[in-house]
């Protein structure tokens, strides 16, 4: 085990950090969905939520401080499950 | 050899401390959960074989020929179920995959071991599920092995155990998957390159990424069918506003990258057989290991080519078949790439090679049958005739089976420390190979004269084609058995197999037969590639 | 690279590995939600107006509190501070209690109204309406049960750490665990605005 890398070991208060901001993100969310944005408010929803669940994998999952290999194969997953959802809308919007 | 000692002691045979059954139902031994599941999916192989002799002994003349309809309906369900999840996605993977793949790449075992006796376990509970299923209940599922809604979710045979019991089954393969992959990564000897990984290994870890990406949505797939039966959810019931056409979908999403779950370990095995047979180093090392993850992901995209009569969307059908045709790339990549090793090679005729060139034969007349189906105005005509039965078994049987019958002439003598007559295996080869193709070929025709799948009966003017392929089903039959019997006896009574009569150049050829328990005594380290005959030192 | 010592890369690599199952599982109901959100619009801003959204913002806070917990007993574990790694795993496990609990509130309010899987009051209803407190049940349904089994794996981690069995040098599966758990709430995250925010 040659390349192990140093382990890194996220303080209370950086953990503490990122929780504060997932709940400022919550509230966020529900703030902007209470607006009327029409089909904005979908893309912004999910705007939100991608970057908190990016603050939990970078930060909870220490993803920031995996190798980079762990961050390629978790694109590969995502990028596989938008490749279903996409070829299914290459037939459902055009039904 | 320094290893003559653990030969003579029968290396991982030996006794490990537990005796009897246990030795080989709680091992974590690569090798022998390998060869545990080498018997099993044998087993079902010929339980499959035998459904499938049925299906052709009642289409053999018109009318009702040996069983009632609803029999037959049962019969070609639980072949197709039989074959596909306990033969032949688990066939290579994990069967050879495991006694071989850990070899390759130099280590002891792969990375999680008793993971993968878990995967085992959950191997054998979800054929027992599936078994189970066929005796209880309202009887065996007579669905056919795709589960089809809305017929699935209400007919009265005992649908949800089967699917359970394939979920069950899906999750075995996730854990080999998943085992397969951190092994490649976090394994391997010193001196394993990415570059000096043999391309069967290349074609599993290709596979493993199929197996983790696309199982768990026919996991969740078939909770929706056993949920839409138990709960009525009414997801994919139209009068509840659901869309029998997302079944569809999310079925084939995983069941098509699940064909090369199927087929890449095969063509790994291939790239392994023929450079050997060929005393020829392989041809484009870095095309075929490239060509396998390009396999994999475009034919992760290509799903809806068997959608084209469900009423899916016009560009949808549009996309798929254009996107089908990538996969051709790739595969033929493969094919160029095999013929162009044996050019000018050496090349010995001995039964993993024959197994292996008919492979390329039959894998490339399926692949073309194939691009009639992928074209979507070729396929409207042919869709759901024999013609795909035909273009599928080509693929899967005439490519993966074969592949699995060279793996095993090629593999397992040297696992067993004996070896098979090479008459036999050779009769028994030609027998195959005759009568494949007189029985998918003929199936081919009917199809395009229109004969449709799973149909009891069917009309006179397809009785003497239907004739001659029955005809073909009893000769390739006789060929597997002259094959397996031949195997099973060689391999346990057989002449002893030493060192390395082939001249393989890969890792698992360096050490002992049988190997060792631990495989290496000492940790080897690699100066060499996998098909470098000359750095292997062999002849 | 002798397979005798514990390789934690590795491990966690094939923790990861699972977690990508974990997302296409899920990825296949959002599949499904998605094609027929586009299809049923109006009826899913019916079903998703039923919603309490309460129930579900009180959730959203206590499963992301919970995965701080979670993500700290890591820190405390490494620290070697056995009874805060102790205490914070009891809190993620206290939360997953909170957080069934209140689901069971939920449902039972849903029931109460005649709302549950091939009831008469669904069938009668608009097709999309059927469809919507299916794939609610179904999604919600889906991540309760991953919720209980994180639960019943941390508490099986706590006795672990208890035994000192996991410690501040061998710690991996303490680690893949509390990675299982914040899976749980990452599928939580997007469930929360797909059901209950922007219908």
């Amino acid at each position: 085990m040659t390349e192990e890398h140093a382990e890194h070991i996220l303080s209370y208060g950086k953990l503490t950090t990122v929780w504060v901001a997932l709940l400022v993100l919550t509230a966020a969310t529900i703030m902007v969905t209470r607006v009327e944005l029409g089909v904005w408010k979908v893309w912004a929803a999910l705007a939100i939520a991608s970057v908190k669940s990016g603050l939990v994998i970078a930060f909870f999952m220490h993803m920031k401080y995996e190798p980079r290999l762990f961050r390629i194969i978790l694109f590969v997953a995502l990028f596989t499950l938008a490749g279903f959802i996409g070829g299914t809308f290459f037939d459902v919007l055009y039904r | 050899m320094s290893h003559e000692t653990a030969m003579a002691e029968g290396g991982f045979w030996r006794d490990t401390g537990r005796t009897g059954i246990g030795a080989w139902i709680f091992s974590t031994d690569h090798k022998r959960i390998g060869l545990m599941y080498l018997y099993c999916v044998s087993g079902f192989f010929l339980v499959g074989a035998f459904l499938g002799l049925l299906i052709r002994l009642e289409l053999m003349a018109p009318g009702p020929t040996i069983m009632t309809a609803q029999t037959y309906n049962a019969v070609f369900t639980v072949h197709g179920v039989v074959m596909i999840f306990l033969f032949i996605i688990p066939g290579i993977p994990a069967s050879f995959g495991n006694l071989v793949l850990p070899i390759q790449l130099g280590a002891r075992d792969v990375a999680f071991p008793r993971v993968n006796l878990f995967s085992w376990w959950l191997y054998a509970i979800g054929a027992v599920i599936v078994l189970t299923s066929l005796f209880t209940g309202g009887g065996a599922p007579d669905t056919g092995w795709t589960f089809y809604v809305p017929f699935s979710a209400r007919t009265t045979t005992n649908v949800s155990l089967a699917v359970f019991g394939v979920f069950v089954l899906g999750f075995s393969s996730i854990l080999t998957g998943i085992n397969f992959i951190t092994t490649i990564h976090r394994m391997r000897a010193p001196g394993m390159t990415w570059t000096r990984i043999p391309l069967f290994t290349w074609s599993l870890y290709a596979t493993a990424w199929v197996q983790v990406l696309a199982t768990p949505i026919i996991a969740i797939t078939l909770l929706l069918v056993v949920t839409e039966r138990i709960l009525g959810l009414g997801l994919f019931d139209p009068t509840r506003g659901g869309d029998p056409v997302m079944f569809q979908h999310m079925f084939w999403i995983y069941s098509h990258p699940a064909v090369y779950i199927m087929i890449l370990p095969g063509m790994g095995v291939i790239s392994d057989i023929i450079p050997v047979f060929s005393r020829k180093p392989i041809f484009g090392y870095k095309m075929i290991a490239f060509s396998s993850l390009a396999i994999a992901a475009a034919g992760s995209a290509v799903w809806g080519h068997h959608m084209y009569t469900s009423g899916m969307s016009d560009m949808g059908v549009l996309i798929f078949s254009f996107l089908t045709f990538i996969v051709a790339i790739p595969s033929a990549i493969k094919v160029f790439n095999w013929v162009s090793t044996m050019y000018k090679g050496s090349i010995s005729l001995e039964a993993p090679m024959l197994f292996a060139l008919s492979f390329i034969l039959l894998f490339s007349i399926g692949g073309l049958s194939g691009l009639i189906l992928g074209a979507a105005a070729t396929d409207i005509h042919v869709h759901d005739t024999h013609f795909v039965v035909g273009h599928f078994h080509y693929v899967m049987f005439g490519g993966t089976g074969f592949a699995f019958f060279a793996a095993a002439h090629y593999w397992l003598p040297k696992y067993f420390g004996r070896r098979y007559r090479e008459k036999p295996a050779i009769v028994g080869w030609v027998l195959m190979f005759i009568g494949f193709n007189i029985l998918y070929f003929t199936m081919q025709v009917l199809g395009m004269e229109g004969m449709p799948r799973r149909y009891y009966d069917y009309l006179p003017e397809f009785a003497r084609l239907n004739f001659v392929a029955t005809v073909g089903s009893w000769i390739m039959l006789a060929g597997v058995a002259i094959v397996v019997w031949n195997l099973w006896r060689g391999l346990l009574k057989g002449e002893p197999f030493t060192g390395n009569p082939w001249g393989g150049a890969s890792l698992e050829w360096s050490i002992a037969t049988p190997p060792p328990t631990e495989n290496f005594e000492e940790d080897p380290v690699v100066t060499h590639g996998p098909y470098d005959f000359k750095g292997a030192g062999v002849p | 690279m002798s397979h005798l010592e514990k390789d934690s890369f590795g491990a966690k690599l094939g923790m990861w590995l699972f977690l990508f199952t974990e997302m296409l599982l899920f990825g296949g109901v959002f599949i499904l939600y998605s094609v027929y959100l586009t299809r049923y619009p109006k009826e899913f801003g019916l079903g998703g107006h039923q919603l309490d959204l309460v129930y579900g913002a009180t959730n959203t806070a206590v499963l992301l509190t919970s995965s701080l917990f979670a993500a700290m007993s890591v820190t405390a574990i490494k620290t070697g501070a056995k009874k805060l790694t102790l205490g914070l795993l009891s809190g993620t496990i206290g939360c997953a209690l909170i957080f069934l609990g209140i689901k069971y509130l939920e449902w039972s309010a849903k029931f109460h109204h005649g709302i549950y899987p091939n009831s008469p009051k669904l069938i009668a209803g608009p097709p999309g309406e059927s469809i919507f407190f299916s794939l609610y049940y179904l999604t919600t349904g889906l991540h309760g049960i991953h919720v209980i089994v994180g639960a019943v794996l941390m508490s099986w981690t706590a006795v672990m750490v208890q035994k000192e069995r996991l410690n501040a040098t061998d710690n991996v599966t303490l680690e893949n665990v509390t990675l299982y758990w914040h899976l749980v709430d990452l599928v939580w995250i997007f469930i929360f605005p797909l059901y209950y925010l922007i219908l």
